[in-house]
């Protein structure tokens, strides 16, 4: 299997640059990448004559912001109940506000699923910043059809995921959908694409698609463009961030780690770089782990667009802080789209205490010893904090077969959830006791009580989930 | 940890000397890379880490499944562990709901290697 040889006339290669990897990534990222952006844009042509009929032109290049793991759109739209205008990414506004007037201007596109709960308010509130910036209302768009939370979807939902369904308190339910959607609205004239739960590579493929015009079953093209965005989906992950381990893999800059730009070709074949200016590198090793993080069988990465394939896909250096990924492929997309269900889930208490010292280990495991008899309701997790924790398991075999090998500072911490939150809470008044009734010199407790969020997986049928976009003008 | 073998010909030194990875994870399942420093390690992780010896190493999560991908154009192997999250990041009790700390459970296993790719390691010899 070979990648098509460059054909002598190709479409020039589109520049996508990632400045946010979740919500709560850095904020100060942005400026890096769009500089970049435009400086290897180069000045925009001059508008020739000025017709308004004319359909307004793609984007030059796209920001993209991914924002939502597993759980963000849950937590999104229990805001969404507190608040109707909110429940989008609320680090909104720190995103956007020092890029917009120069992605507006340099025909910069931005597409990112930071709508998250709430894309029509986003977007209203990406309209109120564009006015106090004083620039000209951005043509935004929303993407719909992803939201099955709805008393319309329950019975849907309920086909799929059977009669538990009916003892749960759903708090979110949204089907992972694709970049057709995306790709329609750009080529209706969005600068902007809002969206909530979209498959994360593609806010990659979507431009893609617009920008090559590639046909929705291009496999190959869509395939290679899944692990571009793929790439870029996690932010610094592929250039430095989250990869240092000092004296065996040495980033440097790593407090100034750059962000992702990848290049991709009217074939979908991508070469990663990062923005100018920053730390941290895109080599290799880097792009090679991210290229496996969260896959499973590599023949079969599955998204909404395309089934992926980078059985065998290799990596090579083309340039400084360049990587060039070859021998990707793409199969026909899985009929069914992906759907999370997140419900409500009990209580999660958790209790911290700290023994330093001579013999603090052994305090610790004493103190633990004393919660298990003290809380019998409840089925405790144990750490310590210092000696065995997160590599071990809820159910604590690991724990039972590390003996106690006299650490000095060690920190306990219990965990353990509950339906009932009275009963939730008696761990934590549990912990406070080990002040005055526990081992000796136990210090710094803190205790937390939070509502739990679980979440059901299923596959609906493509055909149920009508999706599409809606451009929103101005604000109300 | 590192031990030289009575015949003086092999060495025995942590995994992440001859390897790098990353954990990633949905729902109830990690994959964790397993990715060659260099093509002369390559083959000695193929035949080492073996999806037998990787779910030993994990055996106090108890996965229920432990497959192993091998791609050799990348010269990496992709370990997917099923049910070793105690439910994923939305029910584990442990601090790490993610599993994001496993790569460097796994890349703690041991390793054999020829004295002669000993300059082929990664890190100090103490390491």
């Amino acid at each position: 299997m070979t990648d098509p040889a460059p054909s002598t006339v190709t479409a020039p290669s589109l520049l996508i640059g990632c400045a946010a990897g979740f919500s709560g990534d850095r904020t100060d990222v942005a400026a890096a990448v769009v500089d970049t952006l435009i400086a290897r844009l180069g000045p925009i042509a001059p508008a020739t004559g000025s017709d308004p009929t004319a359909p307004p032109a793609l984007p030059r290049a796209f920001l993209i912001f991914e924002t939502l793991a597993e759980r963000t759109l849950a937590l999104a739209q229990l805001r969404r109940r507190a608040d109707p205008e909110a429940g989008y990414e609320p680090l909104l506004d720190l995103m956007l506000r020092p890029v917009l007037a120069r992605c507006l201007a340099h025909g910069i596109g931005i597409v990112s699923n930071f709508g998250a709960a709430n894309p029509r308010a986003a977007a209203r509130h990406i309209l109120r910043l564009a006015r106090e910036l004083d620039l000209p209302a951005p043509r935004i768009a929303v993407l719909e059809g992803d939201d099955l939370s709805a008393p319309g979807f329950r019975d849907l939902l309920r086909e799929r995921i059977g009669a538990t369904l009916d003892d749960l308190r759903i708090v979110s339910a949204n089907a992972y959908i694709g970049a057709e959607p995306i790709a329609a609205a750009l080529r209706a004239g969005a600068q902007i694409v809002v969206c909530g739960r979209v498959a994360d590579p593609s806010l990659t493929v979507g431009p893609a698609m617009a920008h090559f015009g590639w046909a929705a079953d291009d496999w190959e093209k869509l395939g290679r463009a899944t692990m571009a965005g793929h790439l870029l989906e996690c932010g610094a992950q592929v250039c430095g961030g989250y990869f240092a381990d000092p004296g065996f893999k040495d980033v440097p800059g790593l407090d100034q780690v750059g962000f992702p730009i990848a290049e991709i070709d009217a074939e979908g074949r991508c070469t990663i770089g990062k923005s100018e200016g920053t730390g941290g590198f895109v080599n290799e090793a880097t792009v090679k782990e991210q290229l496996l993080y969260e896959v499973h069988d590599p023949a079969a990465y599955l998204t909404p667009d395309v089934v992926a394939d980078i059985a065998e896909a290799s990596v090579s250096v083309v340039g400084a802080d360049r990587v060039a990924l070859a021998g990707v492929r793409g199969h026909a997309r899985p009929t069914h789209y992906k759907v999370n269900v997140c419900h409500e889930g009990g209580w999660l208490a958790e209790g911290e205490i700290s023994y330093a010292g001579a013999r603090a280990e052994g305090r610790a495991r004493l103190a633990a010893d004393v919660l298990r008899e003290r809380l019998p309701a409840l089925d405790l997790r144990v750490d310590l904090i210092g000696a065995v924790s997160i590599l071990a398991d809820d159910t604590g075999r690991m724990l039972a077969a590390t003996p106690d090998a006299g650490v000095r500072d060690v920190r306990l911490r219990v965990a353990a959830t509950h339906h009932d939150r009275a009963v939730a809470e008696t761990l934590g008044r549990e912990v406070t006791a080990l002040y005055t009734c526990g081992p000796a010199g136990g210090g710094g407790v803190r205790c937390s009580l939070t509502p739990r969020l679980n979440t059901i997986s299923c596959l609906v049928p493509r055909d149920a989930v009508p999706v599409g976009f809606e451009m929103i003008r101005e604000a109300a | 940890m590192n031990t030289i073998d009575p015949d003086g010909v092999d060495i025995v030194v942590p995994l992440y000397r001859a390897a790098h990875g990353r954990t990633g994870d949905k729902g109830d399942r990690s994959n964790i890379s397993v990715i060659a420093w260099h093509a002369d390690l390559w083959p000695l992780l193929v035949e080492q880490i073996t999806p037998e010896a990787v779910a030993t190493q994990f055996r106090h999560r108890a996965p229920s499944r432990v497959q192993r991908f091998v791609m050799p154009t990348l010269q990496a192997m992709n370990f997917v562990l099923d049910a070793v999250l105690d439910g994923g990041v939305n029910d584990a009790r442990n601090l790490d709901t993610h599993g994001k700390s496993l790569s460097f459970l796994l890349l703690d296993m041991p390793l054999r290697v020829p004295a002669a790719l000993r300059h082929r390691l990664v890190g100090p010899d103490a390491g």
